[in-house]
């Protein structure tokens, strides 16, 4: 999935309910190429110890120091959160959306903290209101 | 308005609590009766950052979950009791008989524990423990969402008494 010209592997780790994760990592390679700069995890059918768990096995794994997560108030998030009690240098984003993960997957340079900025502002600037209604401005 | 409702769910504060639930509901407070997340400041911080700011959240040991109980039902806005496991709801069960209705909304996999639905797994211990619940007068349903079916105990985990 890699296209040769940036650093393989996963750099992050989406957290998220039911499909989400693997459906928007899964449109990120769709869109980019480089869905694999982030490894996808769903809490079903898992208690609140077994998602810290399996959070902190795949953190572990790839040495991640970022993770995406997608209610405040979910399970995932307060996981994701639970970790940093144990890992201060890790980054967490809740409300994540697609996208903030193409703005994370497609920069190349800078620190996590700056990739992170980024991709909080391009995600929440994403969010707008359409309407056919001429504006009254 | 009492509180609205009682729930065993081992996720504790989650989505299906805060949205599926709370939004119909109009929920203004939830009670977490846990005595490990009472007992620990960084764990009461970490649900107080994610609950939205308008629902109030108030932590409690068993203990102060019974000397606080009726102060809770006292009040007008909609209120949710949470506890993470079955052994916490009856001990409070056991103590606060005003709690006339407990919902089992998600026990999930761990050694030793038998599936019942796909978001219910009990041992024999937690079995027993929903059954004497119910002996004692206390209507014990599961359910996960609120658009779900409500099922009896004796559905999952059939008819044998206490």
């Amino acid at each position: 999935m890699s296209d040769g010209t940036t650093p393989a592997g996963p750099r992050a780790i989406v957290l998220a309910h039911g499909a989400v994760a693997e459906a928007l990592v899964a449109a990120v390679e769709l869109i980019t190429g480089r869905g694999d700069r982030f490894s996808p995890l769903s809490n079903q059918n898992l208690g609140a110890a077994e998602i810290d768990a399996l959070l902190r096995e795949r953190v572990d794994a790839l040495g991640a120091r970022v993770i995406f997560t997608d209610l405040p108030a979910g399970s995932c998030n307060f996981a994701a959160c639970r970790l940093l009690k144990d890992r201060p240098d890790l980054i967490v984003v809740t409300g994540v959306n697609l996208p903030a993960l193409l703005q994370y997957a497609t920069r190349d340079t800078g620190s996590d903290a700056d990739a992170v900025a980024a991709a909080v502002e391009r995600g929440g600037s994403a969010l707008r209101v359409l309407t056919g209604r001429p504006r009254a401005d | 308005m009492p509180i609205d409702l009682y729930r065993i769910d081992d996720r504790l504060i989650h989505g299906q609590v805060i949205v599926g639930w709370g939004q119909p509901m109009d929920l203004g407070f939830i009670v977490l009766v846990d005595d490990e997340v009472a007992a620990s400041e960084w764990e009461r911080e970490l649900y107080r950052m994610g609950v939205p700011p308008e629902v109030g959240l108030y932590f409690a040991s068993v203990d102060e979950a019974v000397a606080r109980l009726e102060e809770w039902r006292a009040d007008p806005r909609h209120g949710i009791l949470l506890t993470g496991d079955v052994d916490t709801m009856r001990r409070l069960t056991e103590r606060a008989p005003a709690i006339r209705e407990v919902n089992v909304g998600g026990i999930h996999h761990r050694p030793g524990r038998t599936e019942r639905l796909r978001y219910v797994f009990l041992n024999p211990d937690e079995e027993q423990a929903l059954r004497a619940m119910e002996a004692r007068g206390v209507a014990v349903t599961v359910r996960d969402v609120p658009s779900a079916r409500a099922m009896r105990l004796g559905e999952l985990v059939g008819a044998r008494s206490a």
